[in-house]
């Protein structure tokens, strides 16, 4: 019977209020995990003994990364979800995720870029895990660029699924292939991608990072998809009810 | 089963057989855009050597990307499409069809070209067999791949801007492998690595990316 | 606490440009991305206002000329 009820969530006319129940708490913990991530990662940390402070910027560069690569994940689920059982608010989840997604993988980007100057002396180097980082930020232009196009808002929900689900399997054998381009042309790129050795404290100002991550991305899709239903729904009753009051 | 895969390819050679200035425009594009190289950065024959394998992997991409979003809107204009979707076979092995097609007119003319544009890069005649090799080899995968993003951009404004957008990023595994292929022959590493898993994305793609875009093509279309 | 003075901090060691770049743009960008997506919000809100206005009005005038 639990499914039944995820389904009676997944109407949007019961989610929008939910959501927007629900988002002041994930705004309230993202604050909370980033100003202890942060106290962690600015005052706490020791200093490393090879990077001086020039490596605190890894605590928004991993945690970006890591949320970039997550947000494809999630989003292909909700697109596969939208193919499998036709639910309409599984397509909105995608569309709402995937600014956010590309927003992180544009800042991971940047800071492996300001990380890259000082550390490497200079902005980019064609490293595997960079250049897997670009590839995934053009994916991400490309679903965005697909849906807008489409005017028909369930046909871009399921395109954007299906391209979704071909990206997410072509992924890891876009990064396979990338680490073997590297590893055959070692002589142009510098070979200090190793991150420092990990303190405790380090590492938990990363997940602390990570954590308020995921949490602001919860809350801003959790808007966003609030908007997306405004748009499409608005024929309905509820909206119209809705829109009359405000 | 094959037959419908047998009898689309037939089909389509024969439709391409009438449009024979598109195909040959792709070509030119691909032998136009690989003799720009030179002119742009310099006739030394060591630089050239060194870029060959990128830059006409690079073209022959390209080149791909111009003949895809004619992959499907023909038939989807004069509605021959819709009936293809309306028959009893699986419209995977209809869009396998097309794909092979595709890469009859598309890929292994610039296959064949290929050769030819390697002796300016003053390639040795073992690169250019590998070259030869594997354009021939990567291509199906390169039309396989396209085909999805054909499908799901059919009938959109801007379709062939926004096909590349979507479809380049996917193009990098096959990219790598195969100028690496040409590049591993040149610095005498042995291409047989590279050639392998070219054959295994090719293989890939032409298994799985029919019914992806037999996917696309029914959102497209419904 | 491993800092000596707030202007040691602010210098991270000399690599400033580079620790606050990063804190800084990632920062701004999660304030501006929230503040968008409510504008995109409140713009579908009164867009949706003003066409059900326009509605009611069109219902009242073809009810008076009835």
């Amino acid at each position: 019977m639990s499914n039944l009820n995820l389904f009676h969530y997944a109407a949007p006319a019961t989610f929008y209020p939910l959501a927007g129940r629900l988002r002041p708490l994930f705004v309230a913990l993202a604050i909370l995990f980033g100003a202890a991530g942060l106290w962690l990662g600015l005052f706490v940390a020791p200093t490393d003994f090879q990077q001086g402070e020039g490596y605190r910027i890894i605590f928004v560069h991993v945690p970006a990364s890591w949320m970039s690569m997550f947000i494809y994940c999630a989003m292909a689920f909700w697109g596969a979800m939208n193919l499998v059982f036709n639910t309409r608010l599984s397509g909105m989840m995608a569309q709402a995720l995937a600014p956010t997604g590309a927003l992180f993988a544009f800042l991971s980007l940047w800071t492996g870029a300001l990380w890259g100057k000082p550390m490497w002396g200079t902005w980019w180097v064609w490293d595997a895990r960079l250049t897997s980082e670009l590839v995934l930020f053009f994916l991400y232009v490309g679903y965005m660029a697909l849906v807008a196009s489409i005017d028909d808002p369930r046909r871009a929900d399921k395109a954007g699924a299906v391209l979704l689900l071909v990206g997410v399997v072509n992924i890891p054998i876009i990064y396979f292939s990338v680490q073997w381009w590297s590893t055959l042309h070692q002589g142009a790129s510098i070979s200090m991608t190793k991150a420092p050795s990990m303190a405790h404290t380090m590492l938990w100002g990363m997940l602390l990072m990570a954590l308020s991550f995921w949490m602001y991305t919860i809350a801003v899709a959790f808007a966003r998809v609030r908007a997306i239903i405004l748009d499409r729904e608005r024929h309905t009753d509820w909206v119209r009810a809705l829109v009359r009051q405000a | 089963m094959f037959e419908v895969v047998l009898a689309v390819v037939r089909r389509d050679l024969k439709l391409a057989w009438r449009r024979q200035a598109d195909i040959g425009a792709a070509l030119f594009f691909f032998v136009i855009v690989a003799s720009l190289f030179p002119l742009g950065v310099g006739p030394e024959p060591d630089l050239l050597r060194k870029l060959s394998p990128g830059v006409l992997w690079v073209g022959a991409l390209l080149s791909t990307l111009l003949t895809l979003p004619r992959l499907f809107a023909d038939d989807f204009r004069d509605g021959s499409l819709e009936q293809l979707m309306l028959a009893p076979q699986p419209l995977g092995l209809v869009v396998l069809g097309k794909v092979i097609a595709h890469w009859l007119v598309a890929g292994l003319p610039l296959a064949l070209v290929a050769p030819v544009l390697g002796l300016q890069f003053d390639l040795p005649g073992d690169a250019l067999a590998v070259l030869t090799l594997s354009i021939a080899l990567g291509t199906p995968a390169l039309s396989g791949i396209g085909a999805i993003g054909a499908a799901l951009t059919l009938g959109l404004r801007g379709g062939a801007v926004l096909l590349s957008l979507l479809i380049l990023p996917l193009y990098v595994p096959v990219l790598i492998f195969g100028a690496g292929a040409v590049d591993a022959t040149l610095t005498g590493l042995g291409p047989q690595a590279h050639l392998s898993l070219l054959a295994a994305l090719t293989v890939a793609g032409l298994c799985f990316a029919p019914f992806a875009a037999a996917a696309g093509l029914r959102i497209a279309v419904d | 606490m491993h800092w000596n003075s707030a202007s040691e901090f602010f210098a991270m060691g000399g690599y400033a440009l580079y620790v606050w770049g990063s804190l800084g743009v990632t920062a701004l960008a999660l304030v501006v991305e929230p503040i968008l997506v409510a504008r995109r919000r409140l713009n579908v809100v009164n867009r949706l206002k003003r066409e059900l206005r326009a509605e009611e009005l069109e219902t009242t005038a073809a009810r008076k000329s009835a």
